[in-house]
């Protein structure tokens, strides 16, 4: 049996993409999500403050979920749960597996990537020290906590200040742990403002900017970790050391787009992003698969990545009816002076409506200052902001007229101008 | 009365244990840790080395080389992952190529077959991403990567399919004379046996010393490493060696038979016989080492580091014999690199050791030396389908990274070593060995351990004793997820 589209992965992005395909007129639609259940990382995300764009209202993790699989009933999407897809081709077959069909390919008019990203690890910053127990991602305790309903530890430092670990350091306390520290090797917080505030600050755990772990210490679980401050080039400064004894650690110190069915399939990568190129409409560089969600680029609110998933399900649904537009002058955006990438990497000028929406992270942290988007000389927009953080992802949406008047030939910058008092 | 007792299953206790499991007669190995192979073994460059490195005529040179012609057979009939890369040592100086010539001619003395001298573009040529300072390389098509822990433990299961009893958790913590033998004690009960073998590896000399001056101390030198995920694991197709000096082989990069790259080791002599803790300057003097050869490499797609502890004792050779001053209690120690290439020769000579000693060692007609391993992912679609109709759980994929089922994993929980501990069933099917680490799969690795082995999930532990992966339960209580 041949879909018109598969989606992998039943996450906050593969539910949205899935509903907006079937709202735009798609009808064999099949969602493959590995769990046992839809709503992928949501559902261990127990707190609140989900929703505040998409409903207007603060919602808990699994309600968020809630509300999707609310508008995807009775709707005819089809869902298997419990399977792994273990390849994507160009030509859109899906190969999966689970206990009860075994081994299957299926045929797709369009497939949505949609399977998220995952957390980096004690190896991926090389962090040195015992091979003990008790060093976890924040995310994975997350599971072990509210999933599951078990405590990894009682005595905690934090590595990172990542979103996550954030969380996981309220809700840590509110077990009855203590959360020593959350370290952070850079002069400015991962995550959000507001986390910083209702999740440290209001439970007296102090935050040590610019200070990292230089040693974990224990011979069963952890026992000892080190901390100290790290210069500008994030090197540790001799003298500064501090021991915290503890018994857990726990890392929040980013996410990495979980790109391998992505790449084996062939899509153009970019490298900034750790997702694949997408065009304005989220798909990648074959045509016919789209991406949207963490798997592009990683969000710091669900509601941005359900509006991102739902263009991408309209974008599959206008694939395959033939309704996608015709080809026309491309342009290559590029992120100019303060800004790390963009998504999209490339516009179609004539797949723009009114607007293209443009996201994007800064470098560093800035006061009042100006993005503008520039086609060579002529700038050709500018919006006006009072602080940007490299934590809190930014969106503009550049109007189509003004998009006009680039020149083909040049590249679009977006970058960010400091306003000089 | 045991007929002989192999004290250790690292990969010389199992080497022993496999090459006695052939013979009729009462075998042990008492091993200290909960799991086999979980020390030196498991910890090193994971390496078959050719055999150009020892001096002629010590027993290093001999048995690296029949190990290195042994073990491609072994792993072939039990089912370990090898691959025959090949390796080359670098020179960057006109010093280090004289290295390099004196290497080729105690290779040929060794009998190393087909070694080679290539000058530097030569080995560009065949090794893309060398560095162009190369100024030559020795070529040895011989050396090959292993799959370490698993070779230890197919050899070690093999043995215990043919009669041998493995005790893990029995440390020994004293030794005595007894007529006809000796008697060992564990914290769970004494053996006796007319023979014993100590392959404690760098408890060695601990070990010897419980019963008689064992006339060598060993120094454990702690190796540091960095294991990089597979985006990067055909950086190289050889192992890549620069010229060892007196601390060892030097800082090597190698593709791993699972598709990784493993760089390091450092060596940097340690007194805590357990320290297997990372250093940050370790780390950073074998980055920049590697560098040295393969500039390219990107240690950026890092997924994990690690140290292991060579079992480095105070001569330049294997010491393999009888105590002087306890008949039939014989030493298999100072088993440094190249130790995981001459286990299986170790093995023989331990099989001569105790034939010497009188004891008659008669084969047994129905010695069983083949060793079934399903790998799900290597399994073609119908295959899969196969295995999945006869066991669903054979459908479900537990570690994505990996793509490890769950058939896999509580096959490795009731194998014939079981596997009891999160890291147990990591070394026997990979769950958790890729780039995240567990981040996705360890909590369900976890209940699947607690539900097989009927415990709580508090339980559980990670590795050795005292590993506990959780501390409790939420206020809430746990036990709500099903696996």
């Amino acid at each position: 049996m041949k879909y018109d589209l598969i989606v992998v992965g039943g996450g906050p992005a593969g539910l949205a993409a899935a509903k907006a395909a079937r709202e735009a007129g798609l009808t064999r639609i099949l969602i493959l999500e590995r769990d046992k259940e839809l709503g992928g990382i949501l559902n261990q995300c127990i707190h609140n403050g989900f929703g505040l764009h998409r409903f207007q209202e603060e919602l808990t993790g699994p309600e968020y979920a809630g509300r999707y699989l609310a508008m995807l009933e009775g709707t005819g999407v089809e869902t298997r749960l419990d399977t792994m897809v273990l390849e994507v081709t160009p030509d859109r077959r899906v190969c999966c597996i689970n206990p009860r069909d075994g081994y299957r390919e299926y045929e797709a008019a369009s497939v949505v990537l949609a399977m998220g990203c995952r957390e980096r690890t004690r190896g991926a910053i090389a962090l040195p020290g015992s091979r003990c127990a008790g060093v976890f991602t924040a995310g994975a305790a997350q599971r072990f906590l509210n999933m599951e309903g078990y405590m990894v530890g009682r005595r905690v430092v934090i590595l990172g200040s990542g979103d996550i670990g954030l969380i996981m350091a309220r809700r840590m306390t509110l077990e009855g742990a203590q959360v020593l520290a959350c370290v952070e090797v850079m002069p400015h917080p991962g995550g959000l403002t507001r986390n910083i505030v209702q999740c440290l600050e209001d439970f007296n755990i102090p935050l040590y900017l610019s200070h990292t772990i230089t040693d974990i210490r224990g011979s069963g679980r952890v026992e000892q970790v080190t901390v100290a401050q790290v210069d500008e080039n994030r090197t540790p400064v001799p003298g500064t050391e501090r021991v915290f004894d503890c018994d857990t650690v726990l890392l929040s110190v980013g996410l990495i787009p979980e790109n391998e069915l992505t790449r084996q399939a062939g899509a153009q990568m970019d490298p900034r992003t750790g997702g694949a190129q997408v065009w304005e409409n989220m798909e990648t560089s074959i045509p016919g698969v789209f991406a949207c969600g963490n798997v592009v680029h990683v969000h710091d609110l669900v509601d941005f990545v359900s509006a991102e998933s739902e263009r991408a399900g309209r974008a599959a649904a206008a694939f395959v009816q033939g309704s996608a537009g015709q080809a026309g002058p491309v342009l290559e955006l590029q992120a100019g002076q303060g800004v790390r990438y963009t998504v999209p990497q490339k516009l179609r000028l004539s797949q723009v409506e009114k607007n293209a929406e443009v996201f994007f992270r800064v470098t560093r942290m800035f006061g009042p200052a100006r993005v503008q988007v520039r086609s060579g000389e002529q700038v050709l927009a500018r919006f006006a902001r009072d602080r940007m953080a490299p934590g809190e992802m930014e969106r503009i949406a550049v109007p189509r007229v003004l998009l006009d008047k680039a020149d083909a030939e040049q590249a679009l910058v977006v970058e960010v101008q400091e306003e000089t008092p | 009365m045991y007929d002989c007792i192999i004290i250790g299953c690292g990969i010389t206790g199992a080497a022993a244990a496999y090459r006695l499991a052939r013979y009729r007669g009462r075998f042990a190995v008492l091993e200290k840790s909960n799991d086999v192979a979980n020390a030196t073994t498991k910890a090193n460059s994971a390496i078959i080395h050719a055999g150009y490195d020892p001096a002629p005529g010590t027993q290093m040179a001999r048995l690296n080389v029949e190990g290195n012609r042994q073990a491609a057979e072994i792993c072939q009939k039990l089912n370990v992952p090898f691959r025959r890369t090949g390796s080359l040592v670098l020179a960057f100086s006109e010093e280090e190529c004289r290295t390099l010539d004196e290497l080729y001619r105690r290779g040929v003395e060794n009998g190393v077959p087909d070694l080679a001298l290539l000058s530097g573009a030569g080995a560009r040529a065949v090794e893309p991403g060398l560095s162009d300072q190369v100024k030559a390389a020795l070529y040895a098509p011989t050396a090959a990567v292993v799959n370490p822990w698993e070779y230890a433990l197919a050899m070690a299961e093999t043995a215990v399919k043919n009669g041998v009893e493995l005790y893990l958790e029995h440390p020994v913590t004293a030794i005595r004379p007894v007529e006809g033998g000796y008697a060992l004690t564990t914290p769970r009960g004494e053996f006796c046996a007319r023979t014993v073998i100590n392959a404690a590896g760098v408890h060695a000399d601990q070990v010897e010393s419980l019963i008689a001056p064992p006339g060598y101390r060993i120094h454990p030198v702690r190796g540091e490493y960095w294991l990089l995920d597979k985006s990067e694991g055909s950086r190289v197709r050889h192992v890549v060696f620069q010229c060892p000096n007196r601390q060892g082989k030097g800082v090597l990069v190698a593709p791993t038979v699972h598709g990784n790259l493993i760089v390091g080791p450092n060596a940097q002599p340690v007194e805590d016989r357990e320290d297997v803790g990372c250093s940050a300057q370790g780390l950073a003097f074998v980055r920049e080492k590697a560098r040295k050869s393969v500039p390219g490499v990107r240690f950026g797609e890092n997924i994990r580091n690690f140290a292991g502890l060579r079992a480095t004792a105070d001569t330049d050779d294997f010491l393999i014999g009888e105590n002087p001053a306890a008949p039939g209690f014989f030493h298999l120690a100072g088993i440094k690199s190249p130790g995981l290439t001459a286990a299986p020769a170790i093995g023989l000579e331990a099989v001569r050791l105790l034939q010497e000693k009188g004891l008659a060692l008669e084969e047994k007609a129905d010695f069983d030396d083949t060793r079934e391993h399903v790998v799900f992912r290597e399994l073609s679609a119908e295959e899969k389908n196969r295995w999945i109709r006869r066991d669903p759980r054979y459908g479900r994929v537990i570690c994505r990274c990996e793509t490890v089922t769950e058939g896999e994993i509580v096959a490795a929980v009731h194998g014939v070593i079981p596997a009891t501990t999160v890291n147990a069933v990591k070394r026997r099917c990979n769950a958790g060995m890729g780039r995240c680490q567990g981040g996705f799969c360890g909590p369900r690795v976890q209940a699947i351990l607690a539900r097989e082995l009927g415990v709580d999930p508090t339980e559980v532990l990670m590795d050795g004793p005292g590993t506990q992966v959780l501390t409790g339960e939420t206020k809430t209580g746990g036990g709500h997820n099903e696996v």
